[in-house]
């Protein structure tokens, strides 16, 4: 590729943008998670009101439901999406 | 053959089980007790955690804790599986790329410090503690109602089982007994409830069910069940009644605790890759979510059933003759935790919201004297299947699930104890000389000891089981979770802001709780009570979340104005950063 001191440099920059990259993941990650617990389950429950769900309302069920399988689906994604970045950045265990 | 004959069959039939499939795994893995795990795959290890996770708090106690408040006890729902979004996303890769066995070894090396380990090792001792008294309370419950017997006699007998299951030790490490207790436990809480669901809504899941159509009366389930709690002076069971703050902080406590309790965390460590480490945390909470997707729907139907039974004809008509009360309720009144006190002398069981100002009126002309009816929140899924009238093995295998859950994690739990006293603080710090049969021996004291007191305070416990294994997840959460945290995304935090950090949290969280919940659970000793609580509206159970807060605050002050952490530290953080070279991490051991 190029000489050893640039491939040096070039991995140690490549080491950060794979963490910047992994940290903007966890926080798009972290946003979903708090909005659909804290958020829909707590907070916004008010405003989710006017929407019915079996015999209540939308907040309840995020609350004793929804919010349950948003966070499934967020591990997953997670694992999914981090297993592709480590390959891309080439620090996949071999 | 009568229902004690088919409990003792069922429960001791499980214990088989578990001890078979333990002899049968231990013949071919002698050796490698920890490494064991490394050839696991992620789904078996998932389903291992489970079980090691769902205790009975989360068997026993919680459904009933949201069967009797409603909505506002969603926290628990939440809490506890939030937390392992934090899990997988903040810790589990990076632990396991660290490659050691236990939450104070990370400590103390990320934070080049004997002192943060011993502090870390006190951390776990005493959130794990907590977590054993809460274990204690369910254990009691279970085994008194199964044997027949008062609650404290059930409490000491269970107390011998867990001591001689903990000290059978390794059985801990087979992960096929607890792939053998996960199935019994799921099987055990979701049977009831399907033949529950079917009965009211028709529909044969319960999660599902919980929002269907309440066959009898045409109406929604929960539109039916608001209608009747309320018809009785009690608060609606769908509305938001408690205070909000306390409810964020109660559910961030206990996802941020999830996140740092040892013996789950501990399970992360084991597993082949860095890949897996991530893909386990995912399958454990599938498994768990099995459970917590049907636990709203048996609080809610349980809930019903009970009204239900109490005033056959409806809410408006006359309630239940105590003579002809059904067996469920004869049962448990022999352990004194369902208890009938006729107030007004008219043979009748009342059971109503006496508290309620609004509804004393209703309640005078009626000639009612007060709530006549006493039910200890903890029996509620134990009795759930007896309620409803289903057939005997099922009631047998709910006390063998809540067996199940209950034992695996104190177990656990006693094991993570007794190994971090006898390895992290007698052979870390005190007697690094000693023997392997001094560490044993002292293995063996630490977890006597701790069961000790775990039963002592079992028998006068600081609330519901879920409530007193929520203040050890408040107090994980203060001073564990924010240290693993920091030392893996932080390069700047250092030994003395890890020390004071974790100090700070634990000591702030433990004197609230303390303040609150009397000096070492004594009650007498409280200062001030849940119900009008020092700080806010915050309760005891919810301050966790303010330790954390605490714990990183200081933390990152005291790492500021003292100095950087050395050049191999912040090498070995950015090592841990990146999954490759996982497999030589931990081939140093």
């Amino acid at each position: 590729m190029a000489d050893q001191t640039s491939s040096k440099t070039e991995a140690a920059q490549d080491a950060s943008s794979y963490w910047s990259a992994n940290i903007r993941i966890i926080i798009v990650c972290l946003i979903i998670w708090a909005l659909v617990s804290f958020g829909f389950g707590i907070l916004l429950r008010p405003m989710l009101s006017g929407i019915a769900v079996g015999g209540t309302d939308l907040g309840f069920w995020f609350a004793q439901q929804g919010s349950i399988l948003v966070f499934l689906a967020l591990i997953f994604f997670y694992a999914w999406r981090m297993n592709k970045l480590d390959a891309e950045h080439g620090v996949d265990e071999e | 053959m009568d229902q004690y004959t088919l409990n003792l069959l069922v429960v001791g039939g499980t214990f088989a089980l578990y001890i078979g499939i333990a002899i049968w795994a231990r013949a071919g893995s002698t050796s490698e007790f920890y490494a064991a795990g490394r050839g696991i795959h992620p789904v078996t290890n998932g389903m291992a955690t489970a079980a090691d996770w769902m205790s009975a708090a989360s068997f026993i106690s919680m459904a009933g804790l949201i069967a009797f408040t409603g909505y506002d006890n969603s926290t628990f729902l939440m809490g506890w599986t939030g937390g392992y979004v934090l899990l997988a996303l903040l810790l589990a890769p990076y632990l396991r790329k660290f490659g050691k066995f236990t939450v104070p070894e990370f400590i103390g090396d990320r934070f080049y410090s004997q002192t943060a380990r011993m502090v870390a090792v006190v951390c776990l001792i005493v959130a794990s503690v907590t977590y054993v008294i809460g274990q204690m309370t369910g254990v009691g419950v279970a085994f008194s109602r199964f044997l027949e017997v008062q609650n404290s006699t059930g409490l000491f007998i269970g107390a011998a089982v867990v001591f001689a299951y903990a000290v059978f030790g390794g059985m801990k490490g087979v992960t096929y007994t607890q792939v053998a207790q996960y199935c019994v436990l799921i099987v055990a809480y979701t049977i009831p409830a399907i033949f529950i669901s079917l009965q009211l809504t028709g529909n044969p899941i319960p999660g599902l069910g919980l929002f269907g159509t309440h066959v009898e009366s045409g109406v929604p389930l929960l539109t039916k069940l608001d209608q009747i709690v309320q018809e009785l002076g009690f608060a609606s069971y769908t509305g938001h009644h408690g205070n909000t703050l306390n409810m964020v902080l109660f559910t961030l406590s206990l996802m941020i605790g999830t996140a740092g309790l040892p013996h789950v965390i501990i399970r992360f460590f084991t597993v082949p890759k860095v890949s897996d480490a991530r893909w386990s945390a995912g399958w454990a909470l599938v498994f768990i979510a099995l459970l917590y997707l049907t636990a709203p729907a048996v609080g809610a139907m349980a809930r019903l059933n009970i009204i239900d039974t109490i005033y056959p004809n409806g809410t408006q008509s006359e309630t239940l003759v105590y003579d002809e009360r059904p067996d469920w309720m004869k049962n448990w009144e022999v352990t004194g935790l369902l208890k009938f006190e006729d107030k007004n002398g008219d043979g009748r069981i009342q059971f109503y919201n006496d508290a309620s100002t609004e509804f004393a009126a209703t309640a005078a002309a009626n000639g009612w004297a007060g709530s006549e009816l006493t039910v200890n929140r903890d029996i509620l899924v134990l009795a759930n299947p007896e309620i409803a009238n289903l057939p005997g093995w099922v009631i047998a295998l709910v006390a063998a699930g809540g067996l199940a859950a209950a034992l695996s994690t104190a177990a656990g739990l006693l094991l993570a104890i007794s190994s971090s006293v006898s390895h992290d603080l007698i052979k870390g710090a005190i007697n690094p000389q000693i023997s392997e049969k001094g560490e044993l021996l002292s293995a063996r004291i630490a977890m006597a000891v701790a069961i000790g007191v775990a039963t002592y305070l079992g028998l006068n416990p600081p609330g519901f089981a879920a409530q007193t294994v929520a203040l050890a997840f408040g107090l994980a959460a203060a001073s564990i979770f924010p240290a693993l945290m920091m030392g893996i995304f932080s390069k700047r935090v250092n030994n003395v802001g890890a020390v004071a950090g974790m100090t700070t949290g634990l000591v702030v969280t433990l004197v609230y709780i303390f303040l609150h919940k009397g000096w070492l659970f004594v009650a007498s000793t409280a200062s001030f009570s849940d119900a009008d609580p020092l700080l806010l509206s915050i309760k005891s159970t919810s301050f966790g979340a303010v330790g954390a807060m605490l714990n990183f605050l200081v933390a990152y002050v005291v790492s500021f104005m003292t100095e950087e952490p050395p050049e191999e530290i912040q090498e070995l953080v950015e090592s841990v950063r990146i999954p490759r070279g996982a497999a030589a991490a931990t081939a140093d051991h």
